[in-house]
């Protein structure tokens, strides 16, 4: 699994890659209670804006990490976005993505750099 | 940037976990440790602990003090009977709202609550325009405890709670000194507001924490439990240049200062907010319950259709409603929009979203009368 600064996951699925947030995210986000997703083939850039996470208090932007394709989404997260919350890593999952470069992926943190970039 | 102030209840904030937000010049908590859903759903089910020390309490002195009061404040409060409460607003010569507040009847006094951004501008008003005395209590805490268990768990500090009504005032000897009790909150609840010397705040608190009932409750419950309630946040839902009929509180204009009342007019603003009173206001302050799960927060303009070109009106608060299970907002929309089941769009994102005129509160209040 590898890290990027914006506190997103990537994990590797096949040839494609899903996106999540880490659980520090989750936890700075606070409990979150929308969660509005890109629409599946949508062709994106890295650091669009793609995702919207409404908490209680704020709305936050998810990048795309790299560029590449929205090949689908977490539906379950339109009737349970406390997913995000309790399980970041896992069930909160965002997207899943076909990275045009995969070997772009290597440039992002591994998980021992991701902790010691919040410590 | 100046320095943030500090509540006498910093370090127990600290000790319990909290996150800390600048608010109204003062460092205070905006969640602990259950965050914000879970704190919002624990004071409507058991009860919750809020510092609001950070408000401003004021004392007024002098026998005409509710008499000279009516002359900035539309409430009646010559009417104001003794060991009761009611709730007020200082209004300008346009007819806006400058603050809202508490107003007690403690005997040979009257006992303020005015909100922490305004309590400076409040108390140089009062003594611009007042003859009697204006005295800023600046010794003492103010805590609040909110939710259906709030009567037994105070009781057991304080029994004489136990037989107050909702707006009553008492003032009661404790084992944490002489504390000043209301029976009313902001969040809808029945529960009680205690002012508590400075030196007896801490362990006040601790003890109300100790009981097994009672969580810490920050900010960002608070806000979302009074807007849940349907309650106006000044410098949100209500300002200076908002009327109290625009905003709906005409229930805070008793009879007597209407209109043919026997104490009619004689505060600022009078010549517009009476005319409202009889005619209505040209726009209105409604609840709004957004299609969907994404919040109309603060800002979001209002449009009449998908198309229309300009907006009719603007989101004042909106956020998810824990105890309601979905977003809720409040705004303004011209008068001839106000009725309820009417349907406009609110501007999210450049897109525009369902939303329907709602009644309020969005939750019932729990108000024991």
């Amino acid at each position: 699994m590898k890290f990027t600064e914006d506190h997103e996951w990537l994990r590797a699925e096949g040839d494609l890659f899903v996106v999540g947030v880490t659980e520090y995210a989750a936890e700075q986000l606070g409990d979150v209670v929308f969660v509005e997703l890109p629409e599946e083939g949508r062709t994106v850039k890295k650091d669009e804006e793609i995702v919207v996470i409404e908490s209680v208090k704020v709305a936050s932007d998810i990048k795309a990490p790299l560029d590449g394709t929205i090949v689908a989404v977490n539906e379950k997260l339109a009737d349970a976005p406390a997913f995000v919350n309790e399980d970041p890593l896992g069930d909160g999952w965002f997207f899943k993505l076909r990275v045009d470069d995969p070997s772009a992926v290597e440039a992002f943190m591994d998980e021992d750099a991701y902790k010691a970039m919040i410590a | 940037m100046p320095e943030l102030e500090r509540t006498p209840l910093y370090d127990l904030h600290a000790e319990l976990g909290a996150k800390f937000v600048p608010f109204a010049g003062y460092e205070m908590p905006v969640q602990y440790r259950l965050g914000v859903m879970k704190e919002h759903l624990h004071t409507r089910t058991k009860a919750g602990l809020f510092d609001v020390s950070h408000m401003g309490q004021v004392i007024l002195r002098g026998d005409d003090a509710a008499a000279q009061l009516e002359m900035l404040v539309p409430a009646s409060i010559v009417g104001l009977k003794e060991g009761r409460q009611r709730y007020g607003l200082f209004t300008n010569e346009a007819g806006g709202i400058e603050d809202d507040l508490m107003i007690a009847h403690r005997g040979d006094h009257l006992f303020l609550v005015v909100n922490a951004a305004r309590k400076q501008a409040d108390i140089a008003h009062m003594k611009r325009h007042l003859g009697c005395s204006v005295e800023p209590v600046d010794n003492r805490a103010l805590l609040a405890l909110q939710g259906p268990a709030a009567e037994a768990v105070l009781a057991a500090i304080a029994p004489a709670a136990a037989d107050m009504r909702f707006m009553d005032v008492i003032v009661t000897d404790t084992d944490h000194g002489e504390l000043w009790i209301s029976r009313s909150g902001y969040t809808g609840e029945d529960g009680f507001e205690i002012s508590v010397s400075e030196d007896g705040a801490e362990a006040l608190a601790r003890a109300l924490v100790a009981d097994d009932r009672v969580e810490p409750i920050g900010l960002g419950a608070r806000d979302s439990l009074r807007l849940e309630a349907g309650l106006c946040l000044y410098g949100n839902d209500i300002d200076a240049a908002t009327s109290p009929v625009e905003a709906g509180l005409e229930w805070a204009i008793q009879k007597v200062r209407r209109t043919d009342g026997e104490r009619t007019g004689g505060f600022p603003g009078a010549d517009r907010i009476l005319a409202e009173l009889e005619n209505g206001a040209d726009r209105r302050r409604v609840g709004l319950l957004p299609e969907g799960r994404a919040p109309m927060r603060e800002g979001t303009q209002l449009f009449e259709t998908e198309e229309a070109a300009g907006p009719v009106g603007h989101v004042t608060s909106g956020a998810f409603g824990p105890s309601v299970g979905r977003p809720v907002s409040m705004g303004y929309v011209p008068t001839g929009l106000a009725r309820t089941g009417t349907r406009l769009f609110g501007e999210v994102r450049g897109k525009r979203l369902p939303v329907t005129i709602a009644d309020m509160p969005f939750r019932p209040s729990t108000y024991k009368r």
